[in-house]
């Protein structure tokens, strides 16, 4: 059994090591050696189809849910392979959450959107832990004056980005150590967008964040490193280079990050 | 292509800095010459048409930050229009030198003898500066970082010829109490050429910086003048 619980690193939350993903026969991302850093945010940028999502969704096993899909190589979570025979993939997604482009609270109250996962995953604490376990979550998703009030009230009654920080806050409300965002504010209105990125922010003193985003500037603004994957002629989406994000906006090592992060393709 | 309005825009600036530059760079020259040749009224020209320079950078400056905050520009875009803003301010100091001189020159007037060395020394300096604006902004428009970091073995010159004046002026000076109110004039304009000159390798730090992506201050490789580069300047004048 995989023990999760010893770093053999000590300061990366993420290994991936020649990491291959596939949908049936035909191999979406190749090669992929990435090391994500804890309590960073890291962000996944290149042009569409060049297999970002893919890594972000094989980084919690998401995949998995795709019944073509497969991954070779190997994804290490505390120095363990995820990948590996007899891992759980329910626990790795509460270890390491994932919010989504679109919001999608449940269709429940707003406090029944936040303890759900939490009840779900054996939360045994009294309903008073319970209601202070919300309220944390709502207020690390910056989220609870707007909602402290209406508690009661359905999740869906929120704006686009009140939904989407009450993802957020479902998310942080069993415990990851790391949160998977893929697009978080593609959906959102500029302002929305930057509240976001302000609660990324503030995420990371307590969470490894990646995220996955179209936007440079966000990725620019809001992340600590940058990893830029193209689309090789084979189809394949590749890691063209990694580095810390400003090194990647302002001096690139490589021609082909500089002409994407430009806008002279893509 | 994917941005042709924004590679438009970053051409217009490319161009506007150049032309800047040339104007500097000739300025350099025709200062020199209205000192040495006591010509007052190239003097009060160029001292009114450094009003021109300074509007010109100005421009430059706010077309950069329009393009900043419209096209948020990122690696060499980003680093180009840094270079381009640093650029026009260090030209603009520079012409602010050329003025300097003008007005000495007025100053000085014609009644006054140079000191015997004076003419062709300072001359000599005005010319290398001239030359090192002239190829710094050609390293500036071809992206030349070899080039441009080459200019600094050649502000070695300026920096020759400002020690060797300097000590002659201050001999002059010592001479005779009539001297010292002379002396000084003449003190100030080898002062501004030298400075001039380091503004020029001001503006190749930057150019280096903007072909790679590194910035960092020129240092000298020779602590002794040595023989100067090829160019107008005539080495076997320089002991």
């Amino acid at each position: 059994m995989n023990d999760f619980n010893l770093s053999s690193n000590g300061h990366l939350a993420i290994e991936a090591k020649d990491l291959s993903c596939y949908y049936g026969d035909f191999r979406a991302v190749k090669n992929v050696d990435l090391d994500i850093k804890q309590h960073a945010i890291t962000a996944l940028i290149g042009p569409s189809g060049c297999g970002k999502s893919t890594v972000l969704r094989a980084f919690n096993r998401m995949n998995d849910l795709i019944p073509v899909a497969h991954a070779e190589g190997e994804i290490l979570f505390h120095g363990a392979n995820i990948y590996a025979e007899g891992v759980d993939p329910v626990e790795i997604r509460r270890r390491i959450g994932m919010v989504f482009q679109k919001p999608n609270p449940f269709p429940k109250s707003i406090y029944d959107n936040v303890a759900w996962g939490a009840k779900i995953n054996g939360f045994k604490g009294s309903k008073q832990e319970m209601d202070q376990l919300v309220e944390e979550s709502l207020r690390d998703a910056a989220i609870w004056d707007e909602v402290k009030d209406k508690l009661d009230q359905s999740g869906l009654s929120l704006s686009g980005g009140q939904q989407q920080r009450l993802c957020i806050a479902r998310t942080i409300a069993v415990k990851p150590e790391i949160i998977l965002m893929d697009e978080p504010a593609s959906a959102l209105d500029p302002i929305s967008t930057l509240r976001i990125e302000e609660l990324i922010q503030e995420l990371k003193k307590n969470y490894t964040i990646v995220i996955v985003t179209h936007n440079m500037q966000q990725a620019a603004r809001a992340s600590d490193f940058t990893a830029f994957f193209n689309m090789d002629n084979d189809r394949a989406g590749y890691l063209v280079e990694y580095n810390v994000t400003q090194t990647i906006f302002t001096s690139p090592a490589k021609e082909l990050t500089d002409q994407y992060i430009t806008g002279r393709f893509g | 292509m994917t941005r042709e309005h924004f590679d438009r825009e970053l051409n217009e600036l490319r161009a506007n800095t150049l032309a800047l530059g040339s104007e500097v760079e000739q300025n350099i020259g025709k200062v020199s010459d209205a000192l040495i040749r006591h010509n007052a009224v190239m003097a009060q020209r160029l001292i009114d048409f450094d009003e021109r320079i300074n509007t010109q950078r100005i421009e430059i400056m706010m077309s950069c930050l329009v393009l900043i905050a419209t096209q948020q520009p990122m690696a060499k875009d980003m680093r180009f229009i840094a270079t381009v803003i640093e650029t026009v301010g260090e030209l603009e100091r520079i012409h602010d030198y050329v003025k300097g001189i003008a007005k000495t020159s007025l100053e000085i007037g014609s009644e006054m003898e140079m000191l015997p060395s004076f003419k062709e020394d300072f001359s000599r300096m005005a010319e290398i500066t001239q030359d090192m604006l002239n190829k710094a902004m050609t390293a500036f428009s071809e992206l030349d970082a070899l080039l441009a970091k080459s200019l600094a073995h050649w502000d070695n010159q300026v920096d020759y010829l400002f020690n060797k004046l300097y000590i002659e002026i201050v001999n002059y000076a010592s001479s005779s109490p009539d001297n010292i109110a002379h002396a000084n004039q003449l003190e100030w304009t080898i002062h501004n050429m030298e400075r001039g000159a380091d503004r020029v390798v001001n503006i190749c730090e930057w150019v280096v910086y903007m072909v790679t992506g590194v910035y960092a201050e020129f240092e000298s490789e020779y602590d002794e003048f040595e023989s100067p580069p090829a160019g107008r300047v005539n080495s076997e004048n320089i002991t």
